[in-house]
C-alpha cells in the first residue's frame, strides 16, 4: 500500500485550474443574465410588433378618425375605424364587473383580515387562491349559459349577448382576487396600530375602518387597479356571452364587441397576412397595452408606497 | 348640585351618566355584530355563488363524462365528438410550455436573486418581469402572431403555441424563483463560500435545492394557467375542428424519437369548449360543460397541489 500524496500540486497548476473554475463561473453568470434579459426582451418583442404592425394600419387610416370616429367595421365594405365603440363596450363591461367585485371584495377582505377566527381565515384564503385560478374560458360558459338566461327571466327583452351578463360574470371572477390582494394589505398593517385602537376603547368595527382601512389604503388601491387592468384585458368571458357587433353604447342591456373580442373574433376567421384587417387587431391590441400599461404602472407604485410605510 | 351644573356646562364633553355609557357599548357593539354578519353572509354568498355555478356545469356535462368522450375526435354530431385530439394537443403544447419557461424563468430569478448588481439596468428588468405578469394574455398571443408565425414563419403550430404559452409562463416561474430564493437566510450562502465553494456552487448545492419546493409551487400555477388559457391560442391560428392526432413522439424506427409533432397543426381543450360553446345547438353545450368540467378539474388539482405543497414547506421550515 503506497501512502496518500498529501503535498499540494505544483503552483502553475493550480493557478491553471482557478483561471479554468474563473472562466466558468463566468459563461454561467453571462448564461443566466440572457436569460434575465429574456424578459426585457419580450417587452421590447411586444412593443416592436405592435408599432410595426399598427403603423402599417395607421399608414391608412388618420390617427384623427381612430380616435373620433363612433363607428367601428374593418371587415365591411364600407369600412370605418373608429375605436370608440369597441372602448366603450371594454369600459361597460369593466365598470359592471368592478361595481360588482370591489363593494364585496373589499367587505370580504375586511372580514377576512379583521373579524374572521383564525381558522375561517386559513380555510378561506387557500380557495380563494384556488378560484383564481380558474380558467377564464369557464366563466364564459357561466355567463352565456347561467347568468344570462337568469336575466332574461328579469327581463323578457335582454339579448342572448350582452354586457350585463358578461359583466357581472367578470366581477365575480375578479372578487378572490381583489379580496386576496387587499387582505395582504391589511395583514400587514402592524398589530400595534390596533392594540393601539383598542386601548381606546374602539369596537373591532371602529378599528377596521378607522385605523386598517386607512392604513392599507395603497395596498387596497392596487388591489382595485390591478382588478381593473385583468377586467380590461380579459377576453374569453366578452367574447362569449357580451356580442361581436361592435357598437357606440354605455347601455349594460344591449351588446357590443370589446377591443379583446373583436381580436379573437378576427383571430377565428382567416386574414390574410399584411391585410387592412390583420393589421387593425394590432392597432387595438395597442390601445388594450397602453390602457393596462398605465394600470399596471399604477397598481405597482400604489404597492410599492404600501410596502414602504412600516 | 349648582356645581356639578357649571362643570358640565363648561366642559367640552358631556359627562354620560353610567346608562348612558353603557348605551353607548352596546350600540357600538351591535355595530360590530352586524358587520361580522355582514361580511361573513358575504362570502359565504360569493363562494356559493361559484360553487353553484360550477355544479351546475358539472351536472350539464355530466352525461357526456364517459370514457368515449376522451378517445372520440370532434364530429358535426354532437353525440359522438370528444375531446381526443383536445387534450393530446393540450399535452404536446404544455411540455413545449415546460422545457422553454421553467429552465429560462428558474435561470433569470437566480440571476435576479444571487448576482444581478444593484444598478438601473437590473431596476428595468425587475420592472419589465412585475409589468409582463399583468399584461392581458391576448396580448401576447399578437407578440407570437407577429413573431413567432410570420418573422420566424414557423407556423400555426404546437411549437408556436407552446411557445407563447412558455412567455406568458415565463413572469409566473420568475416570480416565484425570487421569492423562494429570498427566504433562504444568508447564513447558508456565508457557510459554503467559508469552506471555498464558487458562487455557482453555492446556487447549485444549496440556493437552488433549499428553494425546490417554492419553485416546484410556481411552476405548478404557472402549468395550470397555461393550460387554462385560451384567448392567445386562438390569436396564434389553433384549429377548432382537428380529427387527427400529431405523429407521434416515439416511433418504432432509429432514433425512436421524431420531433415531427412540433409541426402539426392543434387544438386545445378551452378552445374545444369555446368553439362547442360557440355553437346554437344546445347538445354541443352538453359537450361544452363536459370539457369545462375536465379542464376545472384539471386547473383545480394543479393549483390545489400547490397551495398544500407551499403550506408544507411553510409548516417545515427548519432554519
Amino acid at each position: 500500500m503506497t501512502t496518500t500524496e498529501l503535498k499540494d500540486p505544483p503552483i502553475s497548476k493550480r493557478l491553471a485550474k482557478n483561471i479554468k473554475r474563473n472562466f466558468i463561473e463566468r459563461v454561467i453568470e453571462i448564461i443566466l443574465m440572457f436569460a434575465a434579459l429574456a424578459a426585457t426582451f419580450i417587452t421590447l418583442g411586444i412593443v416592436y410588433i405592435l408599432i410595426t404592425e399598427a403603423a402599417g394600419f395607421f399608414e391608412e387610416v388618420s390617427v384623427i378618425e381612430f380616435l373620433t370616429s363612433k363607428q367601428w367595421s374593418p371587415l365591411f365594405e364600407d369600412a370605418h375605424y373608429g375605436i370608440l365603440p369597441l372602448v366603450s363596450g371594454t369600459l361597460t363591461t369593466s365598470l359592471i364587473a368592478l361595481s360588482v367585485a370591489i363593494p364585496i371584495g373589499t367587505i370580504a377582505a375586511i372580514y377576512l383580515s379583521e373579524f374572521a377566527s383564525h381558522k375561517t381565515r386559513e380555510s378561506v384564503k387557500p380557495i380563494l387562491e384556488l378560484l383564481v385560478g380558474v380558467p377564464t374560458v369557464v366563466f364564459g360558459y357561466f355567463a352565456l349559459l347561467f347568468v344570462t338566461p337568469l336575466l332574461q327571466k328579469l327581463n323578457p327583452d335582454l339579448p342572448t349577448f350582452n354586457m350585463l351578463g358578461a359583466g357581472i360574470v367578470m366581477g365575480v371572477m375578479i372578487i378572490p382576487y381583489i379580496a386576496s390582494v387587499a387582505e395582504d394589505a391589511m395583514r400587514a398593517v402592524p398589530m400595534n396600530m390596533r392594540e393601539g385602537s383598542y386601548a381606546m376603547g374602539a369596537t373591532k368595527f371602529q378599528t377596521a375602518i378607522r385605523v386598517v382601512t386607512p392604513a392599507a389604503t395603497s395596498g387596497i388601491i392596487a388591489a382595485y387597479i390591478l382588478g381593473i387592468s385583468r377586467a380590461v384585458g380579459e377576453t374569453m368571458v366578452v367574447a362569449i356571452a357580451a356580442g361581436q357587433q361592435p357598437t357606440f353604447t354605455f347601455n349594460p342591456l344591449e351588446g357590443a364587441a370589446t377591443i379583446t373580442a373583436y381580436i379573437v373574433q378576427v383571430a377565428m376567421g382567416d386574414l390574410p397576412h399584411g391585410s387592412l384587417g390583420y393589421q387593425s387587431i394590432f392597432a387595438a391590441g395597442m390601445v388594450l397595452f397602453i390602457l393596462t400599461f398605465i394600470f399596471n404602472i399604477l397598481g405597482h407604485m400604489a404597492r410599492k408606497r404600501f410596502a414602504e410605510r412600516y | 348640585m349648582e356645581i356639578d351644573k357649571m362643570d358640565s356646562e363648561h366642559s367640552l364633553i358631556k359627562p354620560k351618566t353610567l346608562n348612558e355609557v353603557r348605551a353607548m357599548i352596546r350600540k357600538h357593539k351591535r355595530k360590530d355584530f352586524i358587520f361580522s354578519s355582514i361580511g361573513l353572509l358575504t362570502i359565504i354568498f360569493a363562494l356559493l355563488t361559484l360553487l353553484i355555478l360550477f355544479v351546475d356545469l358539472v351536472m350539464d356535462g355530466y352525461p357526456k363524462l364517459n370514457y368515449q368522450f376522451f378517445t372520440d375526435f370532434p364530429s358535426r354530431r354532437a353525440a359522438h365528438a370528444g375531446i381526443l385530439s383536445a387534450w393530446v394537443g393540450s399535452s404536446l403544447i404544455m411540455l413545449v410550455t415546460f422545457v422553454t419557461a421553467v429552465p429560462m424563468g428558474v435561470a433569470a430569478g437566480v440571476y435576479l436573486e444571487e448576482y444581478a448588481p444593484k444598478n438601473w439596468f437590473t431596476d428595468i428588468v425587475e420592472i419589465n418581469v412585475t409589468n409582463l405578469a399583468g399584461v392581458p394574455s391576448i396580448i401576447y398571443g399578437l407578440l407570437a402572431l407577429g413573431l413567432f408565425v410570420y418573422t420566424f414563419h414557423l407556423g400555426q403550430t404546437i411549437v408556436t403555441a407552446g411557445l407563447t404559452l412558455g412567455l406568458l409562463m415565463l413572469p409566473i416561474v420568475i416570480v416565484s424563483t425570487r421569492e423562494a430564493i429570498r427566504s433562504i437566510p444568508i447564513a447558508i450562502r456565508e457557510a459554503a463560500y467559508a469552506v471555498g465553494a464558487t458562487k455557482w456552487q453555492v446556487v447549485l448545492h444549496h440556493v437552488i435545492q433549499y428553494s425546490f419546493g417554492g419553485i416546484l409551487t410556481g411552476i405548478i400555477i404557472g402549468m395550470a394557467r397555461a393550460l387554462g388559457e385560451t384567448a392567445p391560442i386562438i390569436t396564434v391560428g389553433a384549429l377548432t375542428f382537428i380529427a387527427f392526432l400529431p405523429p407521434a413522439p416515439i416511433t418504432s424506427v432509429a432514433p425512436f424519437i421524431s420531433f415531427e409533432w412540433l409541426q402539426s397543426g392543434f387544438t386545445v381543450l378551452p378552445i374545444q369548449m369555446f368553439s362547442w360553446l360557440s355553437r346554437p345547438e344546445h347538445a354541443f353545450h352538453i359537450n361544452a360543460a363536459a370539457a369545462g368540467a375536465v379542464i376545472i378539474m384539471l386547473t383545480l388539482v394543479m393549483n390545489g397541489t400547490a397551495i398544500w405543497l407551499r403550506y408544507r414547506i411553510r409548516k417545515n421550515i427548519k432554519w
